[in-house]
């Protein structure tokens, strides 16, 4: 077991090596660049680390909220959510300090992942395929009011390339808030014993002496922040939140305070792996990490998908 | 609390589906005639053939959502959502990269055709042969896994996207948002072969769809053979959302909206009235929506836009009004 | 102590419990019975506060139950519902620990883990501990909430319809461990059961609910009677003694 961790560990500082490492510059000793890395190297690896991290620790948040092995923020309209609130932010304000910026992103977010808890609620289904399938609707719904607002506003273009998830644009000074994220991942992990009750249904949260409204309404706001940070900074990046849980939930359970810890790694560990992909594939240029872990998330989604099958 | 009594209009369902009828001819002649600025036959004949590209898409999709709905047996979901045009648009890059820009230019028509149609008929195919299991259940699955096929795809599409040369990419984005106003001929004449095999199986097979309706195992024990009946309607939703997707390109919730007001509409719940009732809706919809976004307000969209914002809303309408019922 | 005073519950227009008046004792064994959809379910969940009555007051020692902080009231009362559906992977012991939930708040001590050792013994399920619950059998889940709620040890355990998706010989050891507990530990359990012989046979007290009204509230001896079990469920139902014990017979 300890073999097994250890091994993980030492693959996690490769990663984080090569991340470093790898760019469109080649850094080794003998064109040592102190300043390339501390102000985009450094700063990249940092973000990818933090997003990967927060994004799938908050999919298996949402999982546990919602009661469904099947959601994440990307694939339930939290997202578009945010990039509805950024939007109509540029078109009346555009110019707006970053702090506003995430301000209104994550509030849209909240707005975003309520919205569709109260929708699974109202749907009144047991059958853990339509919570997904719904949630995938719903954010196909949001996504046309985007597309109706910034065709209207001729924005088209610009929504398109902001929502890819991307690092390339990371710099000293550009990406700091994602810190916060981290820091709510810690603060999830220090209540995980209430999220996993919550996921436990609403009956045995109550039996428990749980204030299920409270700890869902915390469970949201969390989710709902590390969404809307990350969409600011690094873009969308999908499936992260879903693949990570489910895979280690395979393993590991759904015993948050064991398997939170466990998720936050592995979430790095695959994003690290996407943005290196992004980075060597069409060497020199880049492909936005979004892309890639589209590909990855989506085609390990359907793995997981086929499985289920083969359990029931 | 009472509810007033509202007189209702006692109409049959086929006294219904002619005033329907009227109401598409009314509304198609509108399109064609109204304050016409050009010479005539330069006008109708440019109006004429986007006409055509909309009464075969209000059809197509709306005949698929419908047998969509029967067969998954849920009134809330679109065969739309389920990634045909990511595998379309995907087929177009790949097809692109594999015989370059210009080679793609000059391909024949039906050639393109036939690949596309035989692609997207066997990703059907695998994928109703690895996931339906003959039951109504197996038929969600089904759709989620050709929803997160289809972002699959979309994504891998992305990537060859990124990848091609400057000059591949023009063409391919030609390709991706292909509009109401240019149907090839080939494509038109391609679709008018499918309505009529489509309207021929359906005329013989619409009293197996009121059957499936009675759910999966009733079905079987009236004699249906459901398994093969569901997988021969797959097909042909494949078809009809690939041939739909390649005159117009994506529309996600037009069926929704469409089949839903059928439902509401038509006054019977038997496939011989709902069928055809839905598509002279899904015409009439688009018909009148392009005609008054052109021509009766100055609002800079497109139709498409506004038939996937109205058609989103009708969906949570309906994911609420189930929840009351 | 339980008091019902003037309950009633209502959905919309539909009344699910009418003008309830009941008071339960400390200790002992209660038994709620009654045809499907008098309401029994119902009963209970406004007993452990999972529902709020639309009018009337439920009474847990003197203080109206809805008042009493959610923490104070799950060292007290525990529940256990019909549907303990979920779709959390989580190991049978870590779930049991969970039971503990209200006194270690997330760490648990020593002295917890041996509860829920004792609670994993009791009711036969040693050789799953560590099991996934999506690995277990039915019964295996519906045993492994049982213990949960024993592993709560509070002073009143309500059960709604326990033996559900329990065979014949677990049913038995689940009905005996309930009446241990009520002999040995002084606890309250009230349970919601649809077989009336185990009621008969394990309750100290059974309660009758029809189209939400309590029509039969005595001991096993008064409500085993031909007349009022008939006028519980609308059909013949005949009493007979057999070992001593009164026995229903439903198969005519």
């Amino acid at each position: 077991m300890t073999k097994t961790y250890l091994y993980w560990a030492l693959v996690f500082v490769g990663l984080i090596i090569t991340s470093l490492l790898l760019g469109s510059i080649t850094l080794d000793s003998a064109s040592f660049d102190w300043q390339l890395l501390s102000q985009t190297r450094i700063p990249r690896t940092i973000a990818i680390v933090l997003s990967g991290m927060s994004l799938s620790v908050a999919g298996v948040i949402m999982q546990m909220l919602a009661n469904n092995k099947f959601v994440e923020p990307t694939t339930t309209g939290t997202v578009e959510w945010a990039i509805l609130g950024m939007l109509l932010l540029l078109i009346f304000y555009p110019q707006a300090s970053l702090t506003v910026k995430l301000s209104v992103s994550v509030l849209f977010s909240i707005l975003g992942a309520m919205s569709f808890l109260l929708l699974i609620k109202k749907l009144h289904t047991r059958s853990i395929i339509m919570v997904p399938l719904v949630g995938i609707i719903y954010a196909g719904v949001i996504g046309a009011v985007v597309n109706f607002i910034a065709y209207q506003q001729d924005l088209m273009q610009f929504v398109w390339v902001w929502i890819q998830g991307d690092f390339s644009m990371i710099l000293q000074g550009r990406y700091e808030l994602l810190w916060f994220a981290g820091l709510l991942t810690c603060l999830a992990y220090f209540i995980a014993d209430r999220f996993t009750i919550i996921g436990l249904g609403k009956n045995v949260a109550t039996n428990l002496g749980l204030n299920y409204g409270y700890v869902f309404a915390i469970g949201i706001t969390l989710v709902a922040s590390v969404a809307g940070i990350t969409v600011v900074i690094a873009g969308v990046l999908p499936f992260l939140g879903l693949i990570v849980p489910n895979i280690i939930s395979l393993y590991y359970g759904d015993n948050l305070r064991r398997s939170i810890p466990l998720i936050a790694c592995m979430g790095a560990m695959l994003a690290l792996v996407c943005d290196i992909l992004a980075r060597i594939l069409v060497h020199p240029f880049e492909i936005p990490v979004g892309v890639i872990m589209g590909v990855v998330g989506s085609a390990i989604f359907l793995g997981l998908l086929l499985r289920q099958t083969r359990h029931d | 609390m009472t509810k007033q009594a509202v007189p209702k209009l006692k109409l049959s369902p086929f006294t219904r589906l002619a005033l329907l009828a009227v109401a598409v001819i009314l509304a198609c002649t509108l399109f064609l005639t109204w304050n016409v600025k050009a010479s005539w036959a330069f006008t109708l004949e440019f109006r004429g053939q986007k006409l055509i590209s909309m009464v075969l898409v209000g059809i197509f999709i709306a005949i698929a959502t419908l047998l969509f709905q029967t067969i998954s047996q849920n009134k809330i979901l679109t065969p739309s959502i389920m990634g045909f045009d990511a595998l379309y648009m995907l087929i177009q890059s790949v097809l692109i990269v594999l015989i370059g820009a210009s080679g793609y230019s000059i391909l024949n028509e039906y050639t393109k055709w036939a690949i596309e149609i035989t692609i997207m008929t066997s990703m059907m195919l695998l994928l109703s042969k690895f996931l339906f299991r003959g039951s109504a259940q197996s038929i969600q699955l089904l759709i989620l896994s050709g929803v997160v096929l289809g972002i699959c795809l979309s994504s891998i599409n992305g990537l060859v996207f990124r990848m091609m040369d400057p000059s591949q990419s023009v063409v391919a984005q030609d390709a991706f948002f292909a509009s109401f106003s240019s149907p090839s001929i080939a494509l038109v004449q391609l679709s008018y072969l499918l309505l009529a095999a489509t309207f021929v199986y359906l005329f013989r097979y619409h009293h197996q769809l009121d059957v499936l309706l009675l759910g999966e195992q009733t079905a079987h024990s009236l004699g249906i053979n459901y398994a093969r009946l569901t997988q021969h309607l797959l097909i042909l939703i494949a078809i009809l959302v690939g041939m739909s997707t390649a005159l117009v390109g994506p529309i996600t919730f037009l069926g929704l909206l469409v089949v839903h007001l059928a439902y509401q509409l038509a006054g019977s719940y038997k496939h011989k009235i709902l069928l055809p009732f839905a598509a002279l809706l899904g015409v009439l919809v688009l018909v009148l929506g392009e005609f008054i976004l052109q021509h009766l307000v100055s609002f800079n969209t497109r139709l498409s836009i506004v038939i996937e914002c109205v058609g989103g809303l009708v969906f949570l309408a309906l994911v609420i009004k189930q929840a009351k019922s | 102590m339980i008091e019902f005073k003037n309950v009633a519950l209502s959905y919309g227009q539909k009344q699910v419990l009418k003008d309830i008046n009941l008071t339960l004792a400390d200790t002992g064994l209660t038994s709620i019975i009654g045809p499907n959809g008098s309401g029994k379910s119902s009963c209970l969940s406004l007993m452990s506060r999972l529902q709020k009555a639309s009018a009337g007051e439920v009474l847990l020692d003197n203080s109206p139950i809805q008042q009493i902080p959610a923490n104070q009231l799950a060292k007290k009362l525990s529940i256990l519902r019909q549907d303990n559906h979920t779709n959390a992977r989580i190991q049978v012991k870590d779930l049991i620990t969970f039971g503990r939930y209200p006194y270690h708040q997330g760490r648990p001590s020593a002295e917890d883990l041996k509860i829920v050792e004792q609670c994993i013994e009791y009711v036969d399920l040693q050789a799953v501990q560590d099991r996934f619950i999506d690995q277990l059998s039915g019964g295996q889940r519906q045993r492994v909430f049982i213990a949960m709620v024993l592993a709560q040890d509070t002073q009143t355990i309500l059960l709604d319809e326990p033996l559900n998706n329990l065979d014949i010989k677990h049913s038995v050891s689940i009905m005996k461990q309930l009446r241990q507990a009520c002999d040995e530990l002084n606890k309250q359990v009230v349970v919601v059961l649809h077989d009336i012989n185990f009621a008969a046979h394990y309750s100290d007290t059974i309660i009758a609910l029809k189209n939400g009204e309590l029509v039969a509230n005595g001991s096993p001896t008064d409500i085993m009677q031909d007349s009022v079990l008939s006028h519980i469920y609308d059909m013949p139902i005949t009493v007979t003694n057999i070992q001593g014990k009164p026995t229903c017979l439903f198969y005519s």
